[in-house]
């Protein structure tokens, strides 16, 4: 039905893709997995013709019996939306955020002149309602922002699936979404899939989604297909190394030995924080929004805590509260006994160093790794041993010391994130707090980082908060567990407890709705 | 959005009432004496207490800051020194001048620079834009004066197609008033222009990276398609804050032009208030251009939520 033969990609001059070569059915799903590089992306692009500019391709895409690589662009155009449609990753940013939903749908029906306007709507409609969201609480005049992510990726699958199309196209369309709305979109997909008969391409870098969805699954590394099964096969053989790789590091649980003292170094009672909102008239009272309600727990010396919750359950409020960055409304947070808040001293800031998602956006990218990782000291004073700190801290996550001159773009994405632990490191810290810490990270790369955490714990008696919203990281990696949501503890419990037999009925729906692999 | 221009409104009114209170005192309170500053170092005592009691400068600050706003809001803006005529008078008559000249310079601004920061985006990095970032550049550079010489020289004199100067008025008709006002309003459109150009250009190749003309193509718009239904209202907002910028800008700073074409506009008249000591004339001014950039800085805002629903939602 839609065939890709030895297709091959260079952009400006440098190969992409190698001999690519894939088939779907209609109705059947087709797992691309592979980790970032590898050439998911630029293979959907090219089934597409959407490439960069400076992109060339060589061999064959087929769509029935059309060759669509030798399409004019103008053609590509009317295939485009009509016959294949497509969706991506981030829903908060794929929709024109000064359109109506309503029009961005019927937009699809419009360009190919498939229908009239008042026709156009109408099927906008009906389209919408399919994919969950009801005229009645979604009528067509709402804008983007009133939605919510899943909501948008709901539009987005509703405007490639307006016409009908041979062939849905899904690159990464559940990765920033929360686990229980991952969960709604994949099984609305599924069902779109079997019913519309149409074939669809499932691009995503986490093996237990694919597993989930996929018909057969093809592994990309480096530009090229290296495995290609049915799934169940795929997942049983494991035929290429690289598969098993993938695989092995996907479920990695890192070798821990920190020994846990009963001592709490982190101590939450009753933390409460209230956000002031907007006047609701022009002299009434501001309302609030209490993010954290009553928080209470504590984090024991060389402990490894997790703390897992969906988008807006408060955790990161927490986090920041936890970090003295914000003061609390009501309860109090102390570190070792001493009291955390925007005004702590110096001293206990420097006991307490933080690792952030993103290691593009959290350095500075005009500044080189020594001036980096120094960052804390800006705080505390110099120390008079700094030099040797600086090639100590990058010695001890991996790097080289002669690594101190280089600036961040000139290291890999795993790489930059050892130079932000570097940076928490230096200041000899006990707790450091990782929010979301490996949660950007390829598989592989993930699993030397845990790693890496595993043994700084042993060889420190660091005390680790992980925030996270993947649960597999999270089971992997600690000792205890709190599940959090609308801002309160919900769950507490030792991490394999909770996993294998959670009590409250929220983490149960969180556990079942997070994909697992397959053992084999 | 309801709450939204209320918000707007207020930010006006609290807007003007600052200005106003920090042109009261430049003029009134921090040079001393007016009276005395006006009539020159060499007055005599009698004449600027004469001067002082003309000017109403007898009773306390407070009282003379709401006599002077009080008589601004009855349209009453005083009597010039100089002119010896009331300066609502001789204000209208500039404004009949210099708002249609502002206006006309921003429209052929606009007319001109949207089409060309289209071409340019939809072909950036290629020659043609390469070409008109060339010409902008130096629209920008070279001073609007020069063009108007320029043009005064090729289209009034070597082709005597436009009035080389001088200011018909509304009475000899809409045409010849027009017509006078061509040559200035295109002098003064030209480095606009370039400057807007450039930003529509920027703004727009901003918005092509966005992931919603991602989503546009794979529906099956071509690119042009994509850049005019999505991408261009996205871009207005940077290119609706330079206009305002400008039309600011327009409406005093058109003095070189006026000199140069010998407009009666606002700028004249306020650099002859300045020369001549006139501050009757120049706080009333200042205060009616303050209130003019005020009132298009909040038409700005409004055009933002027209163009924005996450303002009209939102604040």
């Amino acid at each position: 039905m839609i065939g890709i033969e030895k297709l091959s990609l260079t952009l400006s001059g440098i190969p992409v893709l190698r001999d690519v070569s894939l088939e779907i059915a209609a109705g059947r799903t087709l797992g691309l997995v592979g980790e970032s590089g590898s050439g998911k992306s630029m293979t959907a692009l090219s089934i597409m013709r959407l490439l960069p500019h400076g992109a060339q391709m060589r061999g064959a895409v087929h769509l029935e019996n059309r060759v669509l690589s030798e399409l004019s662009e103008r053609q590509m155009c009317a295939v485009r939306g009509a016959e294949i449609g497509m969706i991506f990753q981030e829903p908060m940013t794929a929709l024109n955020p000064v359109q109506t939903i309503g029009d961005q749908v019927a937009e699809t029906l419009l360009v190919h002149g498939a229908a009239s306007r008042p026709e156009a709507r109408a099927i906008a409609r009906e389209r919408l309602a399919r994919v969950g969201l009801v005229p009645e609480r979604f009528p067509l005049d709402r804008y983007p922002h009133e939605l919510s992510g899943g909501q948008r990726q709901r539009v987005c699958i509703a405007l490639a699936i307006a016409l009908r199309p041979k062939l849905l196209i899904a690159d990464e369309p559940t990765t920033a979404l929360d686990v229980t709305t991952q969960a709604q979109i994949l099984d609305l997909i599924r069902e779109l899939v079997r019913e519309e008969e149409m074939a669809c391409l499932f691009i995503t870098h986490d093996l237990a989604v694919v597993s989930e969805m996929a018909d057969e699954i093809a592994v990309m590394k480096a530009g090229a297909v290296v495995e290609r099964a049915p799934t169940a096969a795929l997942l049983r053989e494991m035929r290429h190394p690289y598969t098993r790789a993938l695989f092995d590091a996907s479920r990695h649980q890192p070798e821990r030995t920190a020994a846990r003292s009963e001592a709490p170094l982190l101590e939450v009672r009753g933390a409460v924080r209230d956000y002031t909102l907007r006047r609701q008239h022009l002299f009434g009272p501001r309302p609030t929004f209490r993010a954290v309600d009553g928080v209470s727990f504590a984090l024991k010396r060389g402990e490894s805590l997790g703390l897992v919750g969906e988008s807006g359950c408060g955790k990161s409020t927490l986090t920041r509260a936890i970090l003295g960055l914000e003061p609390l409304q009501g309860g109090e947070i102390l570190l070792d006994g001493q009291p955390v808040s925007p005004r702590m001293p110096a001293e206990l800031r420097r006991r307490m160093q933080v690792v952030f998602q993103d290691p593009y956006g959290s350095f500075n990218p005009r500044h080189r790794v020594a001036r980096l990782l120094t960052e804390p000291f800006h705080l505390t004073g110099r120390p008079p041993d700094l030099e040797e700190r600086i090639g100590e801290a990058l010695e001890n996550v991996g790097l080289a010391p002669s690594d101190r001159d280089k600036f961040p773009h000139e290291f890999s994405g795993g790489q930059r994130q050892r130079i932000a632990i570097a940076r928490a490191l230096i200041t000899r810290p006990e707790l450091i707090v990782l929010d979301e810490a490996v949660s950007a990270l390829d598989v592989s790369i993930r699993a030397q980082i845990m790693d890496l955490l595993a043994d700084l714990q042993g060889q420190f008696g660091l005390s680790y908060l992980f925030i996270a919203h993947d649960l597999t990281v999270v089971r992997a990696i600690t000792d205890r567990v709190l599940v959090m949501r609308a801002g309160q503890i919900v769950e507490e419990g030792e991490t394999e407890a909770v996993f294998s037999a959670p009590t409250g009925a929220y983490t149960r729906a969180l556990l079942a709705a997070a994909p697992v692999l397959p053992s084999v | 959005m309801f709450r939204y221009v209320i918000n707007r409104l207020i930010s006006l009114g609290l807007s003007l009432l600052a200005a106003s209170l920090v042109i009261f005192a430049v003029v009134e309170v921090i040079p001393g004496d007016p009276a005395a500053f006006m009539l020159g170092l060499n007055a005599s005592e009698d004449t600027v207490a004469a001067l002082r009691e003309d000017l109403g400068l007898t009773g306390t600050l407070g009282e003379r800051y709401f006599v002077w706003v009080g008589g601004m809001l009855s349209g009453d803006f005083g009597t010039s020194y100089t002119y010896r005529v009331p300066v609502s008078d001789l204000v209208a008559a500039r404004l009949w001048v210099s708002v249609p000249l502002a206006l006309y310079a921003l429209l052929l601004s606009i007319l001109l620079a949207l089409p060309i920061g289209m071409v340019a985006a939809a072909r950036r990095g290629k020659m043609l834009d390469y070409g008109i970032m060339g010409l902008t550049q130096l629209g920008i550079a070279v001073p609007n004066f020069w063009f108007a010489m320029l043009l005064v020289v090729l289209l009034a004199i070597t082709l005597p197609i436009f009035p080389a100067g001088g200011f018909p008025g509304w009475d000899a008709g809409a045409f010849a008033a027009l017509k006078a006002l061509t040559l200035p309003a295109v002098a003064l459109a030209l480095p606009q222009a370039s400057i807007l150009a450039r930003v529509m250009r920027s703004a727009l190749i901003e918005t092509l990276g966005q992931d919603y003309i991602r989503t546009a193509r794979a529906k099956g718009l071509s690119e042009g398609q994509a850049i005019r239904r999505h991408g261009m209202r996205n871009a207005m907002i940077p290119v609706l804050t330079i206009v305002g910028l400008q039309f600011s800008f327009l409406l005093a700073g058109a003095i070189i032009i006026e000199k140069v074409f010998f407009l009666p506009g606002l700028g004249l008249l306020i650099f002859q208030g300045i020369t001549q000591r006139d501050l009757i004339v120049v706080e009333s001014v200042v205060m009616l251009l303050v209130f003019a950039v005020i009132l298009v800085t909040f038409l700005i805002d409004l055009a933002y939520a027209l163009v924005d629903p996450r303002l009209r939602h939102s604040r």
